[in-house]
C-alpha cells in the first residue's frame, strides 16, 4: 500500500473525490429547471468549448518536460500543427488523430536517424 | 418510424460520433490504470477511482497525492480545481436537458466528460425533443464510460506500462483539437481559443490547474468582448 495512508483512508479519499467531482458535473444540470439563465451568461457559455479545450490542448502541445518550447525541436508542436490543418480541412476526429500520431512517430524517427 | 426506433437511432448516432474518439481515450485510460498500480494502489482501488471519479487528469493527480501521503483536504482541493471546468460544461449543456427526470439528470451529470460534452452539444441542434437528445447523449457517453472502465482494469491488472516512446497520450490533445474546430466559427470563438490557450500555457506552472481555469475564464471573457465589438451573429 501507499506510504502513510491506510486502505480505509485511501478508499475514503477516493469516495470523497468521486462525490466532489459528481457535484461539479451535476450542479447546473440539477438546477436548470428552477434556474433562468441570464442572457449574459447564455452568451458567455457559447465560448466554453473553444476557451476550455484550447486551455487543455495548448499546454499539452507547447509545454514539454515542464518548460515552454516554441522551437522546431518540439516535435509535438509540429505534429499538432499538421493535425490542426487536417482537423480544419476534414473535420474528422479519426483522421486528425491518425495523421497527428503518424506525424509524431515519423518526426521522432527522422530525428533519431539524423 | 416508431418513437422507440427513433430513439435507438439517436443512441446509435451518438455511438457512431464517439467511436473515433474512443481510440484517443483508450491509451489515457490504460495509463490511468497502470500508474495507479505502479504508485501503490491495489487494482481494486484503481478501478474504484475510475468508477467513482471518472475523470482522467484528476485521477492521475489523486494517485500521485495518495502515494505522497498528502492530507485529504489538499487532495480534494486539487481535484476540485482540475475538475472545476465541469461546472462550465454543466451550465452549457443544462438548458438542453430542461424537464428531464431527476434520476436522468443525475446520470447525465455523472457521465459528463470533456468528450461527452462537446460531442453531445453537436448532436442537440437537430434534435428538438428532449428524449432524442438524451438518447443521443447516452449513445456518446456510455461507450466512453465503458471504454474507460475496461481499459483502467486492463491497465491495472497488466501493470506493465505501454512503451513511453509511443507517446500515446498525445491522442488526447489531438482528439480535443478535432472536436473544437467545428465550434470555432467567428471572430469571437477564435479570440476565445487564442486567449484561452495562450494564458493556459503562460500559467502552466501554477498549482491546482489554475492555468487552465484562468485561461478558460479569460478566453470566455475575450470571446464575449470581441464578438460584441465585431458584431458576430449570435446563434444560441
Amino acid at each position: 500500500m501507499s506510504e502513510g495512508m491506510s486502505t480505509t483512508m485511501v478508499w475514503l479519499t477516493i469516495a470523497m473525490a468521486g462525490l466532489l467531482t459528481f457535484l461539479l458535473r451535476w450542479s447546473f444540470i440539477a438546477m436548470i429547471d428552477s434556474l433562468e439563465m441570464p442572457p449574459a451568461v447564455r452568451r458567455a457559455l457559447r465560448f466554453v468549448p473553444a476557451a476550455v479545450l484550447s486551455a487543455i490542448i495548448w499546454p499539452a502541445v507547447i509545454v514539454q518536460d515542464g518548460a515552454i518550447d516554441l522551437w522546431i525541436d518540439n516535435l509535438h508542436l509540429i505534429a499538432a500543427l499538421i493535425a490542426a490543418v487536417v482537423a480544419w480541412r476534414t473535420r474528422s476526429i479519426f483522421y486528425t488523430i491518425a495523421v497527428g500520431m503518424l506525424a509524431l512517430w515519423g518526426l521522432t524517427a527522422l530525428v533519431n536517424i539524423a | 418510424m416508431s418513437g422507440q426506433t427513433r430513439l435507438r437511432d439517436d443512441f446509435l448516432a451518438g455511438a457512431r460520433a464517439v467511436a473515433p474518439v474512443l481510440i484517443g481515450v483508450l491509451p489515457f485510460a490504460l495509463i490511468a490504470g497502470v500508474v495507479a498500480v505502479r504508485l501503490g494502489l491495489s487494482p481494486l482501488a484503481a478501478s474504484g477511482l475510475s468508477v467513482l471519479v471518472f475523470a482522467g487528469a484528476s485521477q492521475l493527480a489523486a494517485i500521485q497525492l495518495i502515494h505522497d501521503g498528502a492530507p485529504l483536504l489538499i487532495i480534494l482541493v486539487t481535484v476540485f480545481f482540475i475538475n472545476a471546468r465541469f461546472t462550465m460544461y454543466s451550465a452549457s449543456i443544462a438548458p438542453h436537458f430542461r424537464g428531464a427526470r431527476a434520476r436522468t439528470k443525475a446520470m447525465i451529470g455523472y457521465l459528463l466528460t470533456d468528450q461527452a460534452y462537446v460531442l453531445g452539444l453537436y448532436g442537440f441542434s437537430d434534435r428538438p425533443e428532449l428524449a432524442r437528445r438524451i438518447a443521443f447523449y447516452l449513445g456518446v457517453a456510455l461507450p466512453l464510460w465503458l471504454c474507460w472502465q475496461v481499459a483502467t482494469v486492463v491497465g491495472a491488472v497488466a501493470g506493465s506500462r505501454l512503451p513511453e516512446s509511443w507517446g500515446l497520450e498525445f491522442g488526447i490533445p489531438l482528439t480535443f483539437m478535432a472536436m473544437i474546430v467545428p465550434s470555432i466559427t467567428d471572430k469571437g470563438t477564435v479570440a476565445a481559443a487564442l486567449v484561452g490557450g495562450a494564458l493556459a500555457v503562460a500559467g502552466h506552472a501554477l498549482p491546482w490547474n489554475l492555468g487552465l481555469i484562468l485561461g478558460a475564464l479569460a478566453g470566455i471573457a475575450t470571446g464575449m468582448l470581441v464578438s460584441t465589438l465585431a458584431g458576430d451573429e449570435v446563434q444560441s
